[in-house]
């Protein structure tokens, strides 16, 4: 296999707390060393990383591929490349595909469709119950054994407690870790839009945040009874934020994450009926949104995920209510990471981290690291570029993103999955890759 | 902020799918020229040929009879071509999407959609979407507006009281649900109503009502004090089987305007409701009927208003 060598970067590992300027050595799919050339290193392929920025790939915790089952609004092939493009080299796929990721066969299937798009890294989460209704387990440990990370049960609400209780028991004793987004079905009331002065004025049904902060403070009583590990997604709101922050300290085995998107728009953004801001949950307040900066920057929240949710057209096109929620992201994460970095939100070291070195701890994976001997996952991106959000440049079937049209600033410019190129910002008109030869550059 | 959608560049009118982003010289405007054709509904001839060889439909997704009928006339009143349609019966009901029933008329060259929608957005939604010389009316939009109403309304409260300034206004009933409600509280205050208060349980108060611009009362009796003019809500069916209330009963109790309770206003104090009345629900039948009433007033006033605001939205093509 190729050797490679990633030239001259800034190198920013937070998992081994290095940030210097050097190069990373790649050799059959590895990472062989940081800074110090091996001896008899002969690389194949040599990427100038000068003015550019190294630092492992990163790690999604929540995206939905659209297939199986929904594929008009996207395919494994278009969203594996907008993930390479966006230096995102492992990801998380909710069970709520058509069907649901609640057999072993499924789990199968999604593996196979991700080897075919040749972007192995996809791990599928296991529904936590059958066809996520909520009512009876799911088959945890064979799903476990095809491959599946963790259980979850993506946005239906496990309504009956005692079901809750068994399933985390049953994960617990499989050591699964289950993946929850907290949400009380009935005080969400099948809303679409922050309960709040907005939703008030333009008549929109209201989801209150107490639908996630109830959920939240029962499954955290229930991690308490079952000792189940749960790491909680795509928190929206100030109280859950403090909630996470006292179960912590508490000492819960808990983790929790937010999504991009929260950290950047509010309420407000939604004004008046603009269906690419409708999201689940909804598009909180500016006060919500400070909370959620600071449980990132203070810890409490331990990374960032990408919520990616593809449309076709038509899903946007309607009345607000209406319209089907989500939004593609996978490919505007990093240049949000990094303006949370201008705006002195957290650090860079902390962001990189949030993206990789976290997500990897909580899936307990041997990755989100530079470290010699793993798997060579690496993302060089260059944090001036800028770039506008635009047919051009974006490679998700999905352009449901707020952020059409805007310039954003930060591009990644290589992305290396094991070891392979699996994306390069320096393309040739017909899409391929041209290496540059060992020597030159 | 809402967009600009509603006026051209020259601050005309353009949609009228909200009150908010308005201005009060513009809803002025509308009364001013409701007004003018108010006179004009005694005559023989209750025509004038400002949309002669205009076609507007009505597109109601919505059952109703009162706004249906008043835009219908409205618009005969002002030589357009009208078209009915009941969408909750057509195409719609055969799956076909709000946007392609939309295409389909605009193809049939119609120059104005009136459209009543039981989701909030909607009316935007095909403002925003429509061919760019196609003007919106909002005839009501799940629980986001009902613009036009509450023009008529401002228009009946201009007849009898004159100066909106010194106007204390009580809102009663099911806010929480009610896009009459809405507008009428964005109209009041464009308008420089002295107060507007909201009067409901709760449960039938949307979060932070306040930030509306109104003050707030749990407390009918309380509430009604210094009041000049009522407006009433309707109480759906519907409330009581989502928890909202426990019975009509308990809520007339409550909440029901009785000629008791009409006596802690005003003495001049108006009553007013938007129909469809619940006889018993929310008001007294004596009330209802009674002398302060004015509820037959507003729809009268309706069409005028709804002409106005026609006439309005399409005259870069004419003048009034």
């Amino acid at each position: 296999m190729n050797q490679i060598h990633i030239r001259q970067g800034r190198i920013i590992d937070p998992a081994n707390s290095i940030d210097r300027i050097g190069c990373v050595y790649i050799a059959d799919g590895k990472i062989i060393s940081v800074t110090n050339e091996p001896a008899g290193f002969k690389p194949d392929i040599i990427i100038d990383a000068h003015n550019q920025i190294v630092c492992p790939g990163f790690i999604d915790l929540s995206t939905r591929l659209r297939e199986p089952g929904q594929n008009r609004k996207a395919t494994f092939k278009s969203e594996t490349a907008a993930a390479a493009s966006a230096g995102i080299t492992t990801l998380c796929l909710q069970p709520d595909t058509i069907p649901v990721i609640d057999t072993p066969a499924v789990a199968e299937l999604i593996k196979e469709l991700a080897e075919k798009a040749e972007y192995p890294q996809i791990y599928p989460i296991a529904a936590l119950t059958q066809k996520l209704e909520g009512t009876e387990l799911s088959s945890m440990l064979s799903l476990k054994q095809a491959g599946c990370i963790a259980v979850g049960n993506a946005n239906q609400s496990v309504k009956n407690l005692l079901i809750l209780r068994r399933a985390m028991e049953y994960a617990a004793s499989h050591d699964l870790l289950v993946m929850f987004r907290p949400n009380d079905y009935w005080l969400g009331n099948h809303g679409c839009a922050h309960e709040g002065a907005v939703a008030t004025r333009y008549g929109l049904p209201s989801i209150p945040d107490a639908a996630e902060t109830i959920a939240l403070a029962q499954c955290l009583e229930l991690v308490e009874l079952t000792g189940c590990r749960v790491h909680f997604g795509q928190l929206s709101c100030k109280r859950s934020v403090i909630k996470i922050h006292q179960a912590k300290k508490y000492g819960l085995n808990v983790s929790a994450d937010v999504a991009m998107h929260q950290l950047h728009l509010t309420e407000n953004d939604i004004i008046p009926f603009d269906s690419n801001y409708h999201v689940l949950p909804p598009l909180r307040t500016e006060t919500d949104k400070q909370y959620l900066r600071q449980g990132l920057a203070g810890g409490t929240l331990d990374n960032i995920c990408s919520d990616h949710q593809p449309h076709d057209l038509d899903a946007k096109l309607g009345a607000f209510p209406e319209t089907e929620p989500g939004i593609s992201t996978l490919e505007t994460v990093l240049p949000l990471m990094l303006k949370l970095v201008v705006q002195h939100v957290i650090t860079l070291e902390q962001g990189i981290a949030a993206l990789s070195h976290n997500p990897a701890q909580i899936l307990r994976l041997k990755k989100g690291a530079l470290t010699p001997g793993i798997s060579a996952d690496v993302c060089v991106f260059d944090p001036e570029l800028d770039w506008q959000v635009n047919s051009e440049n974006w490679k998700s079937q999905g352009v449901n993103t707020p952020f059409w049209g805007q310039m954003l600033k930060g591009r990644v410019t290589h992305t290396l999955q094991a070891g392979k190129i699996i994306y390069s910002h320096r393309t040739s008109k017909s899409g391929t890759f041209i290496p540059f030869p060992a020597g030159e550059g | 902020m809402v967009d600009n959608l509603q006026l051209n560049p020259e601050g005309k009118l353009k949609h009228f799918l909200t009150i908010e982003g308005l201005n009060r010289n513009l809803l002025t405007e509308i009364l001013d020229i409701a007004e003018s054709f108010i006179g004009m509904t005694d005559q023989q001839i209750k025509k004038v040929p400002l949309l002669r060889g205009k076609t507007i439909v009505n597109l109601f997704f919505e059952n109703s009879t009162r706004t249906r009928t008043t835009f219908e006339l409205a618009a005969k009143r002002l030589s357009a071509d009208v078209l009915s349609m009941s969408m909750s019966t057509s195409s719609t009901s055969k799956g076909e999407s709000l946007l392609d029933t939309i295409r389909n008329l605009e193809a049939m060259f119609v120059d104005m959609f009136v459209v009543r929608h039981g989701i909030s957005g909607a009316a935007h939604f095909i403002a925003q979407h429509t061919a760019p010389h196609i003007s919106v009316i909002n005839a009501g939009d799940g629980q986001h507006a009902h613009p036009t109403q509450a023009m008529l309304d401002m228009f009946t409260i201009r007849q009898i009281k004159q100066d909106f300034s010194t106007l204390r206004v009580a809102i009663i009933g099911d806010i929480l649900h009610s896009r009459v409600a809405r507008s009428e509280i964005q109209a009041l205050n464009m308008l420089g109503a002295a107060e507007v208060r909201v009067i409901a349980p709760k449960t039938l108060l949307p979060a932070h009502v306040e930030n509306l611009g109104v003050s707030v009362s749990h407390n009918l009796t309380a509430g009604l004090e210094d009041i000049d003019v009522i407006i009433m809500l309707r109480l759906q069916k519907e409330r009581m089987s989502s928890a909202l209330l426990p019975s009509e009963s308990e809520y007339f109790k409550c909440f029901g305007l009785t000629e008791d309770k009409l006596k802690i206003a005003k003495p001049d104090a108006i009553v007013m409701h938007p129909g469809p009345i619940n006889r018993g629900v929310e008001i007294d039948s004596r009330v209802a009927d009674g002398p302060q009433s004015v509820v037959l007033k507003q729809v009268s006033n309706g069409i005028a208003i709804r002409m106005a605001i026609m006439a309005m939205a399409m005259q870069k093509k004419g003048t009034i």
